[in-house]
C-alpha cells in the first residue's frame, strides 16, 4: 500500500493486534477487468431457433471480464479485511456472535437437502418436511409454545408475522385496537413493525433498574392496547422480574404478549417463554442457534404462538398425516392465516444448519449454554465495574451494559473507546444501545469463549479504561490505526451518496 | 461438550470472581415457578458429530435431488451451475462468521462487496441504484409496492395475472395486513393483458414481471408511458436473473423500480431458500428505499472506503417512522451473487443466458412435435409452458417415478383455476442435457 505522505499513520504498532501485514488496498473488480477474459467455460451452443420477440438485449452490459484465479485473489482480499467470529472475539451486545459450526455448513451443503427444488412433488421431499418438522418439534419443545410459525426470513420479518396474527385475532374477537406498547430500550424493529401495521406506539420508560415501569406500564394499558412488544432478557442485559405480572396484567384487558426473542440465548433449555405467559415470540436462528450471520444475513425467524394465535400463522406450514408429510400452501386449506409472508417455505438452508446445532448440543448441552452465556457476561460485569461504569447492578443476563459516565471529562467518548479496540484486535462492543443509558456499551461475550479469552479482553479494557481516565487522549483519538483504513467519514457517504462504481470515476 | 470451552475449573474460579455460589445464582431475577429444575427430558442429549451426520444425512436421504435426475423445475427457483470457487469463498471465515458491517475500518471487505453487488444488480436491470439486498424477490416485490405507496401518496396496487402467484400472495398479505389495495388481475394464457385500462388516479404502482410466470417476454416500454402520465409507478418483476443476461432490461423499458430473484446466479435451490432478493430503482427515489445501502466515501487519510449510508431511512434510527422494519439482508446470499456474476462476467453471462435460451428452444420444438401437446408461448428465455390433454400433475407424479422432475404443474400454484389444470412449466438451464430432453418426449408420446 502506498502510504506516502500520511505520516498519520504510525508503522510501530503497541496493540496485539496481527493485522499489520494485511494493510491491503484492493481495488474494484470493475477496475481489474479485461474484455475477452472470462472466469468459465461453457460448451458450445446447439443449433436453435430464437425466440426472444424481439426483445434481446442491446448494447454491453458493463461487467468486467476476469479469470478464475483473479476473482479468488480479489474476494480472498476482500476477505482479509474482516474481523469475524472467526479471527476476533466479538462480542457485540445484542448479536449473539458465537462460534458458527462447521459441521453444520458442510450438512447444509448434502445434496439431498442443498440441491431440492422447492417445488418438486412432496413424495420426492419427504425427508426435507421431516426436518422442518422436527426443528418445529425442538423449537416448541424449548419455549413450552405449542405451535410455531417456520416461513420468516429474519427477525423483523418474525416480528412482522406475530403481530400481523395478534392484529389478525382482535379482527376475528370483531376488535380494533391501535396502541401497541414498547419499552423505550426496545429494538428499533418493534416500533418499526407495529407501525408498519398500522398501530400506534407509546413508549414505556425503564426506571431506575433498568426495567419496565410497572406503574407506569400499568396505567397506559386499557381496552385500546392491542399488544406489548418485550423483549426478554431486555436489550440492557436484564430478566424483566415482573414478566409474569406484565403477561397477566396484559391478559387482563384482552392484550397480546409479543416477545421478542432476540435474546433468547440467554434462557435456552432453562426456561420457557410459556411459562412467562408469553402469545408469540420470535427466535432468530442466527444468533440462538449459530447459524452464521453472513456478514448481514440470511437469517431465519420461526416465532412461536400460543393455541390461540396458531390458526393465524403464516403459509406455508408443513402436516403429517397417515401418507406422510405434506404442505398446507393455500388459503383455501387455511381460512384463517393471515397468508404468505415469503417465495417458498422458509429458509432451508438456515433450518438444517440450527437444527444440527441443537442435535449436537441436546437438551444438556443448551442447558449449560444459557448457563455459560450468562456466566461469561457476569464476569466481564465483575471484572470491569470497578474501572467501567455498570449501568445497572447485576446480576446480568447475556450481556452486560456499561455506560460513559466513567470516561466523564476525559475528552474520549464511547466511539473512541470501540475505536481503541479495533487496533487491540477485538470487535467492539455494540455502541450507543440501548438508548436508555448514555453512551452504552453493550458487552455479549456469548458462552464459545473461553476464560482465557475473556481474560486478555478484560486486561484491554481495564488497561485502555486507565489510559483515558490518565488523560492519553491521543491514544484514542487517532485511533484505529491498525486497520485497513481509519475512521470513514459517514456524513460525507450519506450528503453526496455514491451507490455504485461508474466508469471514469476516479479511485 | 465441543463448542463449549468453559471447564468446571474456570466456572469456579469465575463463580468465585462474581460471589456468588452457583450459576443458578445468576438467574434470581427469573420468577422461581419459571426455572427448569434441569435439562428438558422430553429432548435428546447432546451427540457426536458423526451421530448429527447420521441423522441429517439420514433425512437428506429420503430426498430425491434435482441433481440425481433429469429436472425441469422452475417457476421462481432455477438450477444453474455453481462454480467450486463461489462456496469456497463463501466458507472463509471473515465472510461467513462477521455481523452487519457497522464498524467500516474492520468490515471493508463485506462492504466492498455490496458497493460491487449494488453496481452489479443496477448495470443488470438497468437502473440508476440498487440496495445491499432484501429477504427474497417476493418480499422485495411487496416492498416495492410499499416504496410506491409511500412516493405516490396512493395506496392501489395493479397487479399483473404475470406476476408468480407467491409474489401477488405476499403483496396480499402485506395489503391485508397494513391496509392498501390490491387489484389482481386473472392469470391468463391469453398473450394480451388489459393492464392499462385498469390504472386510475388511485393506482400507485402497475406490477408486472418479465418474463412473466408463464415465461412470455413483454416489452413494458408503452406501459412505462401510461404509468406515468397516470401518475403511478412502473414495478417490474424478474424471478429469472440470468435472463437479464440476454434480455432488454426492465431499466430499458423505463421502469421506476426493479425487483429480482438473485437465486439463479451463485445460489443453490436449497429447497427455497435462503434465497436472496435484489432491489433498484430510479436515483430520485433513493432515499425511499427499504434496506441497507453500502456507499463510497474517504477515510481519516484519504483513502477511498465503503461504508452503510442513508441509514437514517431505517429502523434502527428512525424506530417507529422508518421506511421499512428490515434489519436483516441477506448478505452471505449477495456475496455468493457477486463472486458468482464476476467469475462469468460480460462474456460468461451473456454465453451462459444464450445456452439457456438455445436449450429451452431446442426442447420446445421437440414437445411440440408431440401430438397433443402444445407449447403455449411464442416467447420465452429458459422456461416455457405446455398445454397437455389431461392435468399436468398427474404426469408430474408419473414422471417422479422414472424419476423425471417434468416440470411445475400450474395447478400447484393456482389450485382453484380449473382452466389451467392442464398447463405444466418446463424450464431448462445449462445443466439439463439433450438426452435427459429425448427420454421426456419418449414418455411422454407413450402416456398421452
Amino acid at each position: 500500500m502506498n502510504q506516502q505522505g500520511r505520516p498519520t499513520r504510525p508503522t510501530g504498532g503497541n496493540a496485539i493486534s496481527t493485522q499489520n501485514g494485511l494493510g491491503i488496498a484492493e481495488p474494484l473488480i470493475f477496475e481489474q477487468g479485461q474484455e475477452k477474459r472470462c472466469g468459465v467455460d461453457l460448451p458450445p451452443l446447439p443449433e436453435f431457433r430464437e425466440r426472444l420477440g424481439g426483445l434481446r438485449r442491446e448494447g454491453t452490459i458493463g461487467l468486467p471480464g476476469l479469470s478464475e484465479p483473479q476473482v479468488v485473489r480479489h474476494y480472498t482480499r476482500l476477505s482479509q479485511m474482516n474481523f469475524s467470529i472467526d479471527g476476533n472475539f466479538y462480542p457485540l451486545g445484542s448479536c449473539t456472535m458465537k462460534h458458527n459450526p462447521r459441521l453444520n455448513e458442510k450438512l447444509a451443503r448434502l445434496p439431498g437437502l442443498a440441491d431440492l427444488h422447492p417445488l418438486q412433488p412432496v413424495s420426492t421431499v419427504q425427508g426435507a418436511l421431516e426436518l422442518i418438522d422436527l426443528l418445529a418439534y425442538w423449537l416448541k419443545t424449548l419455549t413450552g409454545m405449542p405451535a410455531v410459525a417456520m416461513p420468516q426470513a429474519a427477525g423483523a420479518h418474525g416480528e412482522f408475522c406475530g403481530m400481523a396474527a395478534i392484529k389478525a385475532a382482535l379482527a376475528a374477537r370483531g376488535e380494533t385496537r391501535i396502541k401497541v406498547l414498547a419499552p423505550e430500550s426496545a429494538h428499533g424493529t418493534n416500533p418499526a413493525t407495529a407501525a408498519a401495521l398500522g398501530f400506534v406506539v407509546e413508549t414505556i420508560p425503564a426506571n431506575a433498574e433498568g426495567r419496565v415501569d410497572l406503574d407506569v406500564f400499568k396505567a397506559k394499558l386499557g381496552p385500546d392496547v392491542a399488544a406489548i412488544m418485550l423483549t426478554n432478557p431486555n436489550t440492557c442485559g436484564l430478566f424483566e422480574r415482573d414478566m409474569i405480572e406484565i403477561a397477566e396484567a396484559v391478559h387482563a384487558v384482552g392484550a397480546y404478549f409479543y416477545c421478542d426473542g432476540a435474546n433468547f440465548n440467554a434462557i435456552v433449555g432453562r426456561i420457557r417463554p410459556a411459562d412467562l405467559g408469553v402469545d408469540a415470540m420470535h427466535i432468530n436462528l442466527h444468533k440462538t442457534f449459530s447459524t452464521p450471520h453472513g456478514g448481514g444475513g440470511p437469517g431465519a425467524g420461526p416465532v412461536v404462538l400460543s393455541e390461540e394465535l396458531a390458526r393465524f400463522a403464516p403459509l406455508p406450514f408443513v402436516v403429517r398425516d397417515d401418507k406422510g408429510f405434506r404442505l398446507v400452501e393455500h388459503a383455501k386449506d387455511a381460512k384463517e392465516s393471515i397468508g404468505r409472508l415469503k417465495g417458498f417455505h422458509g429458509q432451508m438452508g438456515m433450518f438444517i444448519r440450527a437444527l444440527a446445532y441443537m442435535l449436537s448440543h441436546g437438551a444438556d448441552g443448551l442447558w449449560q449454554v444459557s448457563g455459560d452465556a450468562v456466566l461469561n457476561a457476569n464476569y466481564i460485569l465483575a471484572s470491569l465495574k470497578d474501572v467501567m461504569t455498570a449501568s445497572y447492578a447485576g446480576p446480568c443476563m447475556h450481556e452486560a451494559l456499561f455506560d460513559d459516565r466513567f470516561l466523564k471529562d476525559t475528552g474520549v467518548t464511547t466511539l473512541d473507546f470501540a475505536k481503541a479496540l479495533l487496533d487491540e484486535g477485538f470487535h467492539p462492543m455494540t455502541m450507543y444501545f440501548p438508548l436508555v443509558v448514555h453512551g452504552a456499551m453493550l458487552i455479549e461475550p456469548t458462552e464459545t469463549e473461553s476464560r482465557e479469552t475473556l481474560d486478555g479482553f478484560i486486561a484491554v479494557m481495564r488497561s485502555l479504561a486507565e489510559q483515558a481516565q490518565s488523560g492519553n487522549v491521543e491514544l484514542f483519538h487517532e485511533a484505529p490505526r491498525q486497520t485497513p483504513l481509519r475512521r470513514l467519514d459517514e456524513t460525507l457517504a450519506a450528503r453526496r451518496p455514491v451507490l455504485k462504481w461508474t466508469k471514469g470515476q476516479p479511485k | 461438550m465441543r463448542y463449549l470451552p468453559l471447564t468446571d475449573a474456570d466456572r469456579r474460579l469465575m463463580l468465585e470472581r462474581i460471589g456468588v455460589n452457583s450459576v443458578d445464582d445468576l438467574f434470581v431475577d427469573v420468577p422461581a415457578s419459571a426455572r427448569l429444575p434441569g435439562p428438558l427430558p422430553t429432548l435428546p442429549k447432546h451427540l457426536a458429530e458423526f451421530e448429527v451426520e447420521r441423522i441429517i444425512g439420514g433425512l437428506a436421504a429420503k430426498n430425491l435431488s434435482a441433481g440425481a435426475c433429469p429436472s425441469f423445475l422452475g417457476a421462481g427457483a432455477y438450477r444453474h451451475h455453481v462454480p467450486a470457487s463461489v462456496d469456497q469463498l463463501l466458507l472463509r471465515g471473515e465472510f461467513l462468521t462477521s455481523y452487519t458491517p457497522y464498524q467500516p475500518e474492520v468490515s471493508q471487505g463485506t462492504l466492498q462487496s455490496l458497493f460491487e453487488f449494488q453496481t452489479q444488480v443496477a448495470l443488470l436491470t438497468g437502473m440508476e441504484v440498487a440496495n445491499a439486498s432484501m429477504y427474497d424477490g417476493a418480499t422485495a416485490c411487496a416492498e416495492a409496492v410499499m416504496m410506491a405507496n409511500r412516493i405516490t401518496r396512493r395506496g392501489n396496487a395493479l397487479v399483473s395475472g404475470g406476476l408468480h402467484p407467491h409474489y401477488r400472495e405476499v403483496i396480499q398479505t402485506m395489503a391485508d395486513s397494513t391496509g392498501f389495495a390490491v387489484q389482481a388481475l386473472p392469470p391468463t394464457i391469453s398473450p394480451v393483458e388489459e393492464i392499462a385500462e385498469n390504472i386510475d388516479q388511485e393506482t400507485a404502482c402497475v406490477v408486472v414481471q418479465n418474463p412473466d410466470f408463464f415465461g412470455r417476454l413483454h416489452d413494458f416500454t408503452a406501459l412505462a408511458e401510461i404509468c406515468q402520465s397516470n401518475g403511478a409507478l412502473l414495478v417490474v418483476v424478474v424471478t429469472e436473473v440470468v435472463s437479464l443476461g440476454l434480455i432488454k432490461p426492465p431499466g430499458a423499458m423505463g421502469a421506476d423500480i426493479v425487483v429480482a430473484e438473485g437465486q439463479g446466479i451463485g445460489n443453490a435451490l436449497g429447497f427455497g431458500g435462503p434465497h436472496v432478493g435484489l432491489f433498484a430503482c430510479k436515483e430520485k427515489y433513493v432515499r425511499q428505499m427499504p434496506g441497507r445501502l453500502c456507499g463510497q466515501t474517504v477515510d481519516a487519510d484519504g483513502r477511498r472506503g465503503y461504508v452503510l449510508t442513508l441509514s437514517t431511512r431505517e429502523q434502527h434510527i428512525r424506530r417507529e417512522k422508518a421506511t421499512s422494519n428490515i434489519c436483516t439482508n441477506s448478505g452471505l446470499c449477495a456475496l455468493a451473487f457477486t463472486i458468482h456474476l464476476s467469475l462469468l462476467g460480460e462474456e460468461g453471462l451473456t454465453r451462459l443466458a444464450e445456452l439457456n435460451h438455445a436449450m429451452a428452444s431446442t426442447f420446445a420444438d421437440m414437445i411440440a412435435q408431440v401430438p397433443g401437446c402444445r407449447v403455449l408461448n411464442e416467447s420465452f428465455f429458459n422456461e416455457f409452458t405446455v398445454e397437455l390433454p389431461f392435468p399436468a400433475a398427474a404426469l408430474v407424479d408419473k414422471m417422479a417415478i422414472v424419476p423425471i422432475l417434468a416440470g411445475v404443474p400450474v395447478s400447484r400454484l393456482y389450485p382453484d383455476n380449473p382452466e389451467l389444470e392442464n398447463l405444466l412449466l418446463v424450464a431448462v438451464t445449462e445443466l439439463n442435457q439433450i438426452q435427459e430432453m429425448e427420454t421426456f418426449v419418449q414418455l411422454l408420446k407413450v402416456w398421452l
